[in-house]
């Protein structure tokens, strides 16, 4: 089990925006999940990543707990996330935003810097190569110079993701990752999705359109506010009436 | 080796006009006015890493300058230390106050950030002025010795009696902070630096330890801060409580973004040219503020990113006009 959440709370003044949710990842796998606006998804990625402290409940990741750590001791960790809004280093080029996404797996520092020590160099060469490598994996490469501020939503999108993954993080979160694009661009971030979790990385991910999450997601996570009402594959959950009911309104999902 | 200095001619030309310069026999006017501008150009440098790199807008500088000023005087005058000898330690010790107020102050964000090393800068400023026994309070700390000459192996010594020594003096350390900056800026260190400034929940999901990298980089600013500040007390001799006023803290600032924020030339253009501007201007009168403020906001509309911006854009677009005409010939020879 890699990833291990236990009666997870969040309330924000008399709003209980996450309430008693217990989940798991395990190594190599999808998870989904999805629930109406509102109903806690983003705070609950925000209580993992350490952005958020939990009012109750703990956080385990390989087995050690990581509960209220700072967000940058999670990254370090091996847990990486992308945000709602596409959130990016946008007064930098898509080399620089990859190499800043890799900083985490690099120690070089101030005086590194300053006499150019053997870690310095070594660490620079290894950055540019690792970087150059997976700016083609997310369909980059020939952007590799340009600011960002110049690319496509979709583009940015993948940039975002591009940053989170640049560190080979043990499990990835991914927080809406096709909001406010298009059927063809989301089935480029889906093939990239797929691409990322083939080279090993366990993925965790948000998402409002069912039907991407459909033919994607090993195991779907229903919350509906902020409590976790249905678990299962994506087959239990189109079939089940309590999700049909509480998060589509009794609407059957197509 | 050959191919850099094709790329970086402009620059070499720079500091082979600036290496003779003195040659000229300028006026002694000129002369200490060039020599603060280094001096300026050292803060602003500073102030540039913590304000333009790491995006984090100390309102302190001004007052790590005059702590540095006074550690020189004090440690020259008072405990009769060797000029040589007080001004890396006057430099390290902003660094390590820099690291004590940058602990709490660091905390908070954006304008706290600013409000908060403020509020330090003006205490600094009450204790200069009145703690007489330790820094001679508002009568100031005078007769600040020159530094020792440096002896020469062959040609008898150098003595710092004279401008030019001086200029030269400053110069060195000039360069030297240029290249500080330089090593660090263009780095994974600097990386850290400006993911804080650009998105600081971004650099702190992404692994970056946000509070630490601020917290050097306001060490790394306070020191040069304080260099500057102890280069001041050499060339001047004497200091006043105002050296360490707010003031000099808006004026480094202008100086960074008439230059160009987060420029390495930047920082040097804003020391030298807005004195020389400030003082052309003296001849106008009462009036000259209100002109200045004038030329303040034209510039910072028209090159939002300073003189060094502004010299960028238009190098870029005449290389472009004249790569087009090449262009347009070959087309024409071709058709
Ligand atoms: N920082 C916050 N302060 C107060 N309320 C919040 C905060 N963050 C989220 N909420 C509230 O918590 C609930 C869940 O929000 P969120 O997790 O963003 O939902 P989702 O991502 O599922 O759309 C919402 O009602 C939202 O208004
Ligand atoms: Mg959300």
């Amino acid at each position: 089990m890699l990833l291990k959440v236990e009666a997870l709370s969040k309330h924000f003044g008399g709003l209980k925006a996450v309430d008693g949710v217990d989940f798991h990842v395990n190594q190599g796998e999808i998870v989904a999940i999805i629930g109406p606006n509102g109903s806690g998804k983003s705070t609950l990625f925000n209580l993992i990543s350490g952005t958020l402290r939990p009012t109750t409940g703990k956080v385990l990741f390989q087995g050690d707990e990581i509960t209220a750590h700072k967000p940058y001791r999670v990254a370090a960790l091996g847990i990486k996330r992308t945000f709602q809004t596409t959130t990016l280093f946008d007064q930098l080029r898509v080399v620089d935003n990859l190499a800043i996404g890799r900083r985490v797996n690099t120690k070089t520092g101030f005086w590194d810097a300053l006499f150019r020590t053997a870690r310095w160099r070594r660490e620079r060469d290894e950055t540019v190569g690792k970087v150059l490598e997976l700016s083609g994996i997310i369909g980059l490469g020939d952007k590799f110079f340009d600011f960002v501020t110049t690319l496509s939503q979709e583009a940015q999108k993948r940039l975002a993701i591009g940053i989170a993954l640049a560190s080979e993080p043990g499990l990835l979160l991914l927080d809406e990752p096709t909001a406010g694009i298009n059927m063809e661009e989301t089935a480029e971030i889906i093939e990239l999705i797929r691409k990322v979790r083939e080279a090993g990385t366990t993925i965790c991910l948000i998402e409002h359109k069912m039907r991407m999450v459909m033919g994607l997601a090993d195991r779907i996570i229903v919350l509906n506010y902020g409590r976790k009402i249905a678990e299962g594959t994506p087959q239990e959950i189109s079939g089940n009436q309590v999700v049909i009911e509480a998060y589509l309104g009794g609407k059957s999902i197509a | 080796m050959h191919e850099y200095l094709r790329k970086k001619w402009f620059y070499f030309l720079l500091l082979l006009l600036a290496l003779v310069f003195p040659l000229f026999g300028p006026s002694r006017l000129i002369f200490t006015m060039l020599i603060l501008s280094g001096i300026w150009s050292i803060a602003t440098l500073g102030l540039n890493l913590i304000l333009g790199y790491t995006g984090q807008a100390s309102l302190a500088h001004g007052a790590f300058f005059g702590i540095g000023a006074y550690a020189v005087g004090i440690m020259t005058t008072r405990l009769g230390l060797s000029f040589w000898i007080a001004l890396p330690l006057a430099s390290f010790l902003c660094a390590a106050i820099g690291f004590l107020i940058g602990l709490p102050t660091l905390r908070t964000k954006g304008a706290y950030f600013a409000i908060s090393t403020l509020a330090f800068g003006i205490i600094v400023f009450i204790i200069a002025g009145n703690w007489s026994d330790l820094t001679g309070g508002h009568m100031g700390l005078p007769a600040i010795p020159r530094p020792n000459p440096i002896p020469l192996p062959l040609a008898g010594e150098i003595s710092f009696t004279s401008p030019a020594a001086r200029y030269y003096l400053v110069l060195f350390f000039l360069l030297l902070t240029l290249w500080v900056m330089h090593r660090v800026v263009f780095s994974l260190q600097g990386y850290s630096f400006m993911a804080i400034r650009n998105n600081e929940n971004l650099a702190e999901a992404v692994g970056i330890n946000t509070f630490r990298n601020k917290l050097l980089s306001f060490m790394v600013a306070n020191f040069f801060a304080g260099l500057a500040g102890g280069l001041y007390a050499m060339q001047l001799g004497a200091l006043s409580p105002f050296i360490t006023h707010h003031v000099l803290t808006f004026n480094l600032i202008i100086y960074l973004i008439l230059g160009g924020v987060a420029t390495l030339a930047g920082p040097i253009i804003g020391a030298i040219t807005v004195p020389f501007i400030v003082d052309a201007l003296f001849a106008i009168g009462p009036y000259r503020m209100v002109i200045f403020g004038v030329l303040l906001i034209v510039s910072i509309i028209y090159f939002p990113r300073g003189l060094m911006g502004g010299l960028t854009s238009l190098w870029n677009r005449t290389a472009d006009y004249y790569r087009h005409r090449k262009d347009g010939v070959r087309h024409a020879a071709e058709s």
